[in-house]
């Protein structure tokens, strides 16, 4: 039932909010999200340490078709429900000073993303992902559109049509894996048997329809171009949503729809598609240093980022997936930090270019320390989140084939090149004519940025509870895929 | 003992958080204090230590804290390995970080960013400690990037100078590059061995045959590491850079301890390059030619700390030439006469700057001698030691690095003895410019001139009766002493001593000495007459040089080649990348398929007329057709 | 025998087919939408007609049933057709088809 009340409960306190007016709205919603970040730590405390699914829900929906309103959980949902219910209430808290216009709509959109994210993580019928999977378009859609940045139609189309295509692509996957089920149902297990009944090409069609929607989502190279212009553009919320939670729906996809249903396909393209990933890497990050807009060169770091998960996934390996649900949350908490304070520039300058910019620690040596925790997060050293994803995930990829782990890690240079040079332009050296008065923090500002470094350390010093929340689920799937390939 | 490990390298990083959350609010003295104490008192947990590992017949200990990561098969726990090797390194660490803290408090006074400074001196302590204490490699490597961290962070200390940034961030990312060898390496070991705890690895690693394959390749990736770390070709530009921070931090980061990581590493793991033969080749090669090119150098140099820097880079290599020949207690022992004399000419360097108003340049020196006594005798002692005059410590050091060598290979040893003798030139020749001759410097530098604080001469005291007696540890079977050290290090060397061994006569060692100490006086001698008798001084900035020796005093223009061939490109690719492949091609593609829609359905629209007649004509038209191929 | 099968099948059929195609030709070639209509309807009779004789011809009531459909059906066409097209008179003054080109693509 826990899982029930995960779901529905962003969608009632969504619908409730509609009739609120006035500033109070983000308090109240703030509220919720803290509420549902509550009742995901209670969802916690109560799971067991197996690879079993739990707090299974199942009721039929559409029986003549054979679709279930079928969730629950195991470590790996959980994980991302955690990663979900924290950050959402960190971005509402980002907004606290925004004056947007009709902050009742935002707000309640931002809470039905959350429905929806939720919704995808927990699904365990094909259909009902799909559902989800497109119910959370609509709300992002919208916050970017209605309160998005320069040329915000065209781009906003843009994403919209090409995920749209992308997902198409996977309803048609999963209806052809739905033709050769047993007994004609959407049910996962189902699935799972029906992909694995396929040989090795037809198995590759099922890998590339649904990788397709996965890859664009994340994006993956050559399918990322939607994303620079999308998060440069969003509002710094819709961004946060974006890169913090909704790409992981992509690499969440390919653990759970893409390595269990076709293992075959997934082992005969995983070469070419870990490849496209690994050039991705290296390519956004020689891009990223080209960037002077800061939150662009954030939305191409992402790329990379992301692309090194999705090796790590194809990968197929437990330190590969393991480091692809380590990255996932690091990822995910240290993408919204760095576009929290993106943000709080842009505020206070007026301007994102980084040239423009100089000398900010001079005036806030406070706010320099908690961007350079950011930063180190970011460029994965040691004691830092982003440490230990990155070190798994190599080490996946390695195992998989040490030059394209040799090209991936190039990552560790190019990153710190991007991040340390951005840092420098904007924190260091004298003050420029646009940092001359820089405003000091604000009380919400300071705690955001504080939860956010204090997680970044302390799953950089500790991480054991999150990777014990997701092993026995990962270790039994990978065993699953291993057999399925016969290695 | 073994049960306070936790706390040695735990005590500076609570220094750091008090420094680093509280640092403003404090008083100076009370930030010194603390700084000082807690390294002091890392010191002595470590003395501790290394008595218990002297005394008991046990020399490894392995504690556990908790488990760190786990995937699978992949197990990293959090814990430390106490063992001669590394109870060595505690001290030295703690030791000279103790010193060079107490010479901050002083050095440092006046400036703004006192706490900071000794907030980021406590963090690097902290890592450095941890990065000799791991039991694992990637505990190791935590430590390695940490110290990396804080070496940016100290280097760009003065951060509203560009030149300082730059020069930070180019240590950063060219140690990056090596710790993603490094990085690789460790998943490799593991790949390998199943595990990447030292005892595990190594226990396997001796049933490898010697050459095989994975450990050169193991070994060269993990030397990848230590050349980025401890400033070897090709990746040596960062620390002569590196000296933009300030003296202290050179001292003790950029000459004591940090550098000497890679050494470190390389000795730790002595086993699998004594099972590689050809990787050790390219240590040693490597190892060489930087010592060579380095100090051709710091012939040239007129900056003060530049010089040193250049011989601190050379000095590593000769470090590297003793692992690369197998003599491990011989890099370990120079590792140790180097933190104490290159330490020691640092501070002295940093206390002729604090006493010159900041200048750095000798040709601006002269004359310091009776101005600053103390230094100048200390200065002389560190001198000394590095050219390795007898009885001094860098003389046993080098000395037993020299003879190995020999007996490897006589070119390197060749090489190696000729990089002593520049040496002995380009450090006298420091030595003379600064402190003998006329005061060269404005009248209003020569009115401040005046010794620096007891606070910075005890420390320089100190070091130089180490760098006096350091060598005592480690005098040769062939002078009739007792080599201490090797003794004491024998446990962790003990499986790579089939090729260890030296076997020269005395007779042989007694004529190497003899080279080499005669090189020394050669030497010597030569820098006395150019720049004392001769009283020669170095071209003043603009005059027009040799062509060699242009090309000498500007670094070989290494760097600006590094400029060209790889910072120019990247940023050049980056914009291509950006501009043409991304914006034009992929994303051309993609919006290309949007106006390929757009243009179809801009032909077929021109069908809908609008016409009501026209439609209904079409649709009797059909209508009959239909009937017509439904009913014939 | 019912006064309509005094008359030859064939004569119905002929004329039918003669009632239809003039409602083709209306409303293919006229252009005022009144007429139009008033062809579909001459078209919809001729299919009347058609079904009632057949209808009476083989006693099958069913046929007479349909054109009972047919009409009611015509009458709501009429009335939806002419509502539309008092719309279309009122905004354009006009009952010619040829100006409703607003839909061109």
């Amino acid at each position: 039932m826990i899982t029930l009340l995960l779901i529905f409960f962003p969608l009632v306190a969504a619908l409730l909010l509609l009739m609120v007016k006035g500033e109070q709205v983000k308090k109240i919603a703030f509220g919720a999200a803290v509420i549902e970040f509550i009742i995901s730590i209670a969802a916690v405390a109560q799971y067991q340490h197996n690879a079993d699914t739990q707090f299974v829900f199942n009721m039929p929906w559409i029986t003549s078709l054979g679709i279930n309103f079928h969730v629950g959980m195991d470590g790996i949902s959980l994980l991302l429900v955690l990663l979900t219910t924290f950050l959402v209430p960190v971005i509402i808290l980002t907004s606290f000073k925004k004056a947007y216009s009709n902050p009742t709509a935002f707000y309640s959109l931002i809470l039905a993303m959350q429905f929806a994210l939720i919704g995808v993580f927990v699904s365990l019928d094909g259909f009902l992902f799909y559902v989800f999977w497109e119910l959370a378009l609509i709300p992002i859609y919208f916050i970017c559109l209605l309160w998005g940045g320069d040329d915000r139609a065209r781009i906003t189309f843009k994403f919209f049509i090409y995920t749209l295509a992308g997902s198409l692509l996977m309803l048609a996957g999963l209806i052809y894996l739905y033709q050769h089920t047993a007994s004609h149902t959407f049910d996962i297990a189902e699935l799972y048997a029906a992909g694995r009944t396929m040989d090795v090409t037809h198995q590759g069609y099922v890998f590339w329809l649904m990788f397709m929607a996965f890859a664009i989502k994340m994006p993956v190279f050559p399918f990322h171009t939607w994303q620079p212009d999308t998060y440069t553009t969003a509002p710094t919320q819709g961004t946060m949503l974006l890169s913090g939670i909704m790409l992981k729906m992509g690499t969440y996809g390919v653990i759970r729809w893409l390595l269990p249903i076709a293992p075959l396909g997934v082992e005969h393209w995983a070469y070419f598609a870990i490849t496209l990933a690994v050039i991705g890497i290296v390519y956004t990050s020689c891009i990223a240093i080209a960037q002077k807009d800061f939150k662009r060169l954030i939305a191409y770091s992402s790329i990379a980022h992301v692309g090194l998960i999705a090796a790590g996934i194809l990968a197929g390996n437990v330190q590969g997936v393991q480091g692809a649900m380590i990255q996932m949350i690091s990822h995910g908490i240290n993408v919204v930090g760095l576009f929290f304070i993106v943000d709080m520039l842009q505020t206070r300058l007026g301007t994102r270019n980084i040239d423009l910019m100089g000398g900010i620690r001079n005036l806030n040596p406070q706010f320099a320390v908690l961007f350079l925790i950011v930063l180190l997060g970011s460029v994965a050293l040691p004691l830092t989140n982003g440490f230990i994803g990155e070190f798994l995930l190599i080490n996946g990829v390695y195992q998989f084939n040490a030059w394209l782990a040799a090209f991936a890690g190039l990552t560790v240079i190019l990153g710190a090149v991007y991040m340390l040079r951005s840092y420098q332009s904007i924190m260091l050296g004298e003050t420029s004519v646009v940092t001359a008065t820089f405003p000091p923090l604000e009380g919400y500002e300071k705690a955001v940025l504080f939860i956010i470094c204090a997680a970044i350390i302390v799953f950089g010093i500790y991480p054991k509870p999150l990777l014990d929340i997701a092993e026995p689920s990962v270790v039994k799937l990978v065993d699953g895929y291993r057999t399925a390939i016969g290695k | 003992m073994m049960k306070l490990v936790g706390l040695v390298p735990i005590l500076p990083l609570i220094g750091f958080l008090i420094i680093g959350f509280f640092g403003k609010k404090m008083s100076k003295g009370l930030v010194g204090v603390i700084g000082s104490g807690v390294v002091f008192a890392a010191f002595a947990i470590a003395v501790g230590l290394f008595i218990d590992i002297q005394e008991h017949a046990q020399k490894s200990y392995t504690i556990d804290f908790f488990n760190w990561i786990s995937a699978g098969k992949l197990s990293i726990p959090f814990s430390f390995l106490v063992d001669p090797l590394s109870s060595l390194f505690l001290l030295i660490i703690t030791g000279i970080g103790f010193l060079i803290h107490v010479y901050s408090t002083a050095y440092m006074h006046d400036d703004e960013g006192f706490s900071r400074f000794f907030a980021y001196l406590n963090l690097f302590i902290f890592f450095m400690l941890l990065l000799v204490l791991g039991s694992n490699y990637l505990i190791m490597f935590v430590g390695w990037e940490g110290v990396g961290l804080c070496s940016y962070l100290l280097i760009g200390f003065w951060f509203k100078n560009t030149a300082y940034n730059n020069a930070a961030k180019k240590a950063f990312i060219m140690n990056r590059i090596g710790d993603l060898g490094f990085l690789l390496g460790i998943i490799l070991i593991f790949v390998t061995f199943g595990s990447i705890s030292y005892h595990e690895v190594f226990e396997q690693a001796k049933s490898f045959s010697s050459g095989s394959p994975v450990l050169t390749a193991i070994a060269l990736l993990l030397f990848i590491g230590a050349m980025g770390k401890s400033a070897q070709l090709p990746l040596y530009t960062w620390l002569p850079d590196a000296m933009a921070g300030p003296t202290p931090v050179s001292a003790l980061i950029h000459a004591a301890t940090m550098v000497t990581a890679g050494i470190y590493m390389i000795a730790r793991s002595n086993i699998l390059y004594t099972l590689s033969p050809d990787a050790m080749a390219v240590v040693s090669v490597i190892g060489v030619c930087t010592a060579l090119f380095a100090a051709t150098i710091g012939l040239a140099q007129n900056d003060i700390k530049k010089v040193l820097a250049y011989s601190t880079v050379s000095q590593l290599g000769y470090m590297f030439l003793a692992l690369g020949v197998g003599a491990y207690t011989g890099a370990v022992f120079h590792v140790m006469t180097h933190a104490f004399f290159k330490a020691l000419l640092f501070l002295g360097a940093g206390s002729v700057i604090h006493a010159m108003s900041g200048e750095q340049d000798i040709r601006k020196m002269g004359g310091l001698k009776k101005y600053i006594p103390i230094t100048q005798m200390t200065f002389l002692i560190g001198t000394l030691a590095i050219a390795g005059f007898p009885g001094f410590s860098g003389f046993f050091s080098k000395d037993e690095i020299l003879a190995n060598a020999y007996e490897h290979n006589k070119v390197l040893w060749f090489v190696g003895i000729l990089t002593a003798g520049m040496t002995t030139f380009y450090m006298f020749r420091l030595y003379f410019l600064t402190f003998k001759g006329t005061f060269r410097g404005t009248h209003e530098q020569e009115h401040h001139l005046h010794e620096s604080p007891k606070a910075m001469t005890i420390p320089l005291i100190i070091l130089a009766v180490l760098s006096l007696v350091g060598g005592l540890v480690g005098i040769p079977a062939a002078l009739g002493g007792h080599h201490f050290l090797e003794e004491f290090l024998k446990p962790v060397f003990e499986d790579s001593s089939f090729r260890m061994v030296h076997h020269l006569s005395h007779e042989t060692e007694y004529i190497l000495m003899g080279i080499a100490v005669a090189v020394m006086a050669i030497a010597l001698y030569f820098a006395y007459k150019t720049y004392v008798v001769d009283k020669k001084l170095p071209a003043a900035e603009g005059e027009e040089l040799q062509p060699i020796h242009n090309l000498v005093y500007k670094k070989y223009l290494i760097d600006e080649l590094y400029e060209f061939v790889i910072t120019k490109p990247l940023n050049f690719i980056g914009d291509a990348f950006h501009k043409v492949v991304d914006n034009q091609i992929v994303d051309g593609i993609v919006n290309g398929s949007g106006y390929v829609v757009n243009g179809v359905s801009g032909i077929i629209r021109k069908v809908q007329t609008g016409n009501i007649g026209f439609y209904v004509f079409v649709m009797v038209i059909s209508i009959v057709l239909i009937l017509f191929t439904q009913l014939f | 025998m019912s006064a309509i099968q005094t008359i030859p099948i064939n004569w119905y059929l002929l004329l039918s087919a003669v009632l239809f195609s003039i409602g083709i030709l209306g409303v293919l070639f006229r252009r005022n939408a009144i007429i139009i209509f008033m062809s579909i309807e001459l078209m919809l009779n001729a299919v009347n007609l058609l079904l009632v004789a057949f209808s009476t011809y083989l006693s099958d009531s069913k046929g007479q049933v349909f054109v009972f459909f047919i009409m009611a059906v015509a009458a709501a066409e009429v009335a939806v057709g002419l509502a539309i097209l008092m719309s279309v008179y009122r905004n354009s003054k006009s009952t010619d088809i040829n100006i409703l080109s607003k839909l061109k693509g």
